[in-house]
């Protein structure tokens, strides 16, 4: 478990071999258990019909995938998914989809009708992955397995170095695209409205007494 | 310009959020002023309305003269009176019933009654356990009156003067 | 006796026992917690009583010291509604779901040097993971209650909340690059050396936007909009009752200590004493720093007024962020020439 830098014995703090293979086993463990639940929540996604729901199942699919990434040692990619798309991407996907009124009646209407289609796209989409996973390249056999990484080895530091070093170029354009996707996003939605009459916050903060009440001396008038 | 720079400075530096901080830190210490209810009460004034009780004269006689005049300004409609000419020729009503669920507690019926006979006494401690025990009947008010009548007639008198 | 103790310890299987032994490092921590935000609800309802010049609680037990008892009690015997046409299944899973990321941050918090649940080299990234976890809670509440009050509440959490987070997750920016580790211990130890090494002296307004977006992620006076009872009557937990309301209301407290206690692990040198020579460090120095800031929620909320929905959006993107991404270059150019005793 990577998660847990301390994969030695909690007691007596040393690593028998005999306890290496009982945490690898639970390793193993943990990972049928998570790869199930995320095959069977990626499955809830496109099937259940309140769309909630399947968004809800998506987190459900980030967040186990994220402990099967955990088991893989990469606790910085697992932990920025959680952050980046449950925490974040996901929060503003269900912000939308509540919203949204969708009628499930209107929805099925046209499912006999497109059937054929939809069947024709998954046998090709059925015909590549058997292709691919019948071929030679991704045999489990390709590498060696990676080992162990000492306990105060960290994931974050490595992904930095390798990526401000060796794909300082790919991971600058990347961050440049982004931000001309920022910019065109603003842009596009961004326009005034003249009809609309909308506060203005910071000017009705900076407002001062002084500025909207005069007070006036008058000398009284004596009545005759 | 130079207000701008005056704003930047206030809003960056917290200072007004300070003030109200402040404030609120220096009541932190201040005297409580809390009434611990139950055991320390609040002085009630003599003009007080609670509780509505029916007064008799000094030799028992009661004093409605059943002119319905507490009713007719009712604003609630909670007053029923129903009257009667008893058997030395004066009028006296046979029903005089509240409803304390309309009362809004106003005091008309005390200002409209000619012979100071519907008072509001400064009772507000009470509460009903039994359906219809918010219709106060003539005999509970009477013996309303009758129990409080010494704090009654002191407060009036108290009042007198303002009158 | 111990050594018979000791050989029904032996008799389990390993697994067993380090289930064991982690359930009750973590109990050691939580129960402790859940003590804690008893006794800070008691502290809420007295501090913000005598600012309004009150007494607060004072009637159950000496003082009022058992009015959190009888909160809490009250609160599990009463009934839990499930309002019709809600989604029943989802309606329960809510409390359960901001509560359990709420616990779970509590992991990585270091309470003295070595005395962590979970010592993980990324731990700050973790924290800041399972606070935005909290919100699905929130949302989940807010749709499943089919309450128009409720959804209006989640709504404005969940924009407030995503809005906050980016602003919270460049404050924290601003500690790594000066501790240069995700590691809370880390990142505690590298301010050692006495009060004038603290972080907050070269991260002030990063520790100001951090507390001020930490009162905003925990939905606190004033950004509690998401509540607001004036106009949305309880926001998205008008339809709880009973436990699964107590639950939430748990998972606020705890998140509330815990942000307390990150602004004084990150910025105020956690366990650290402020003059090393005079005193010595210890887990008190820790507990009377989150104390301070614990205080220092109360007297927010009985100080400001609550801000206006858009108001609180113009802080969070038009103030908070251009301030944080200001001082990280400033923060950039200090690491560059290796400014003062902190950037080394």
């Amino acid at each position: 478990m990577a998660i847990n830098t301390k994969s030695s014995s909690p007691l007596t703090g040393q690593q028998t071999p005999r306890i290496a293979k009982r945490i690898m086993m639970i390793e193993t463990a943990i990972f049928y258990v998570f790869a199930v639940a995320t095959v069977i929540s990626a499955c809830a996604v496109v099937t259940v019909k309140n769309p909630v729901h399947a968004a809800l199942f998506l987190v459900l699919t980030f967040f186990t995938s994220a402990v099967i990434w955990l088991s893989l040692e990469a606790e910085f990619l697992a932990i920025s998914l959680v952050l980046v798309y449950v925490g974040a991407v996901m929060v503003l996907f269900i912000f939308v989809v509540m919203m949204l009124d969708i009628n499930v009646a209107r929805l099925r209407e046209g499912f006999v009708r497109y059937l054929p289609l939809g069947l024709a796209v998954a046998a090709i989409m059925l015909l590549l992955m058997l292709n691919v996973v019948t071929s030679d390249v991704f045999v489990l056999d390709v590498g060696s397995e990676p080992l162990p990484k000492p306990a105060d080895y960290s994931n974050t530091k490595a992904l930095g170095a390798v990526l401000y070093t060796d794909y300082v170029f790919a991971f600058e354009i990347a961050a440049v695209i982004l931000l001309v996707a920022i910019i065109a996003a603003i842009s596009l939605t961004m326009r005034k409205r003249t009809q609309t009459k909308y506060q203005v916050p910071s000017d009705q903060i900076k407002v001062r007494k002084s500025d909207r009440l005069r007070v006036v001396k008058m000398p009284s008038v004596e009545e005759e | 310009m130079f207000a701008k720079i005056n704003f930047y400075l206030k809003s960056f530096l917290f200072l007004e959020l300070l003030k109200g901080l402040n404030v609120t830190g220096r009541y932190f210490f201040r005297k409580k002023v809390t009434v611990q209810y139950p055991e320390q009460k609040t002085p009630i004034s003599p003009r007080f309305r609670g509780l509505h009780a029916l007064r008799r004269y000094a030799n028992g006689e009661e004093r409605c003269i059943a002119c319905k005049l507490c009713e007719a300004v009712c604003p609630a409609l909670a007053i029923t009176i129903e009257s009667e000419q008893r058997e030395d020729g004066t009028r006296r009503t046979t029903r005089y019933d509240i409803d304390l669920f309309k009362c809004i507690y106003c005091g008309f019926c005390e200002e409209a009654c000619p012979v100071d006979s519907i008072v509001e006494t400064n009772i507000f401690e009470y509460h009903f356990e039994n359906r219809g025990e918010n219709i106060m009947t003539k005999d509970k008010l009477l013996e309303i009156g009758d129990q409080y009548e010494e704090q009654l007639a002191a407060d009036r008198s108290a009042d007198a003067p303002y009158r | 006796m111990t050594d018979f103790l000791i050989s029904i310890w032996e008799w389990f299987h390993e697994y067993v026992q380090f289930t064991i032994y982690s359930g009750v490092k973590a109990l050691i921590i939580l129960l402790p917690l859940f003590i804690v935000v008893a006794y800070y609800t008691y502290a809420e309802r007295k501090v913000i009583g005598y600012m309004q010049i009150r007494k607060g609680p004072n009637r159950v037990g000496f003082k009022g010291l058992l009015q959190p008892f009888a909160d809490m009690f009250k609160l599990m015997f009463k009934e839990i509604i499930i309002p019709t046409n809600s989604n029943r299944y989802l309606f329960i899973v809510a409390p359960v779901i901001t509560f359990a990321p709420a616990m779970a941050a509590w992991a990585v918090i270091p309470f003295d040097a070595g005395l962590v649940f979970s010592d993980i080299n990324a731990g700050l990234l973790y924290i800041l993971a399972m606070t935005s976890v909290g919100v699905y809670g929130v949302i989940i509440a807010g749709w499943a209650s089919n309450s128009k009050y409720a959804l209006l509440g989640a709504m404005r959490s969940a924009a407030q909340i995503v809005a906050y987070e980016i602003a919270m997750g460049f404050a924290l920016v601003g500690v790594l690059m000066v501790a240069g580790s995700l590691n809370l211990s880390d990142i505690v130890t590298g301010q050692s050396g006495g009060i004038g090494n603290w972080f907050f002296i070269p991260l002030l307004p990063l520790f100001f936007v951090y507390l001020i977006s930490g009162v905003a992620e925990t939905n606190r006076a004033p950004f509690d909009v998401a509540e607001g009872e004036s106009e949305i009557v309880a926001g998205f937990h008008v339809e709880y009752s009973g436990m699964t309301f107590a639950v939430f209301f748990l998972a606020e407290y705890a998140n509330m200590i815990l942000i307390a206690m990150l602004c004084s692990l990150l910025f105020f040198g956690g366990w650290l004493s402020p003059v090393p020579d005079l005193l010595g460090d210890g887990i008190g120095w820790l507990f009377g720093k989150t104390a301070v800031f614990m205080l220092l929620f109360l007297w927010f909320r009985a100080t400001f007024p609550r801000y206006r929905y858009d108001q609180i959006m113009r802080l969070g993107w038009k103030v908070l962020l251009p301030v944080t991404i200001f001082w990280l270059v400033v923060e950039g150019v200090a690491v560059y020439f290796k400014i003062g005793p902190w950037f080394v």
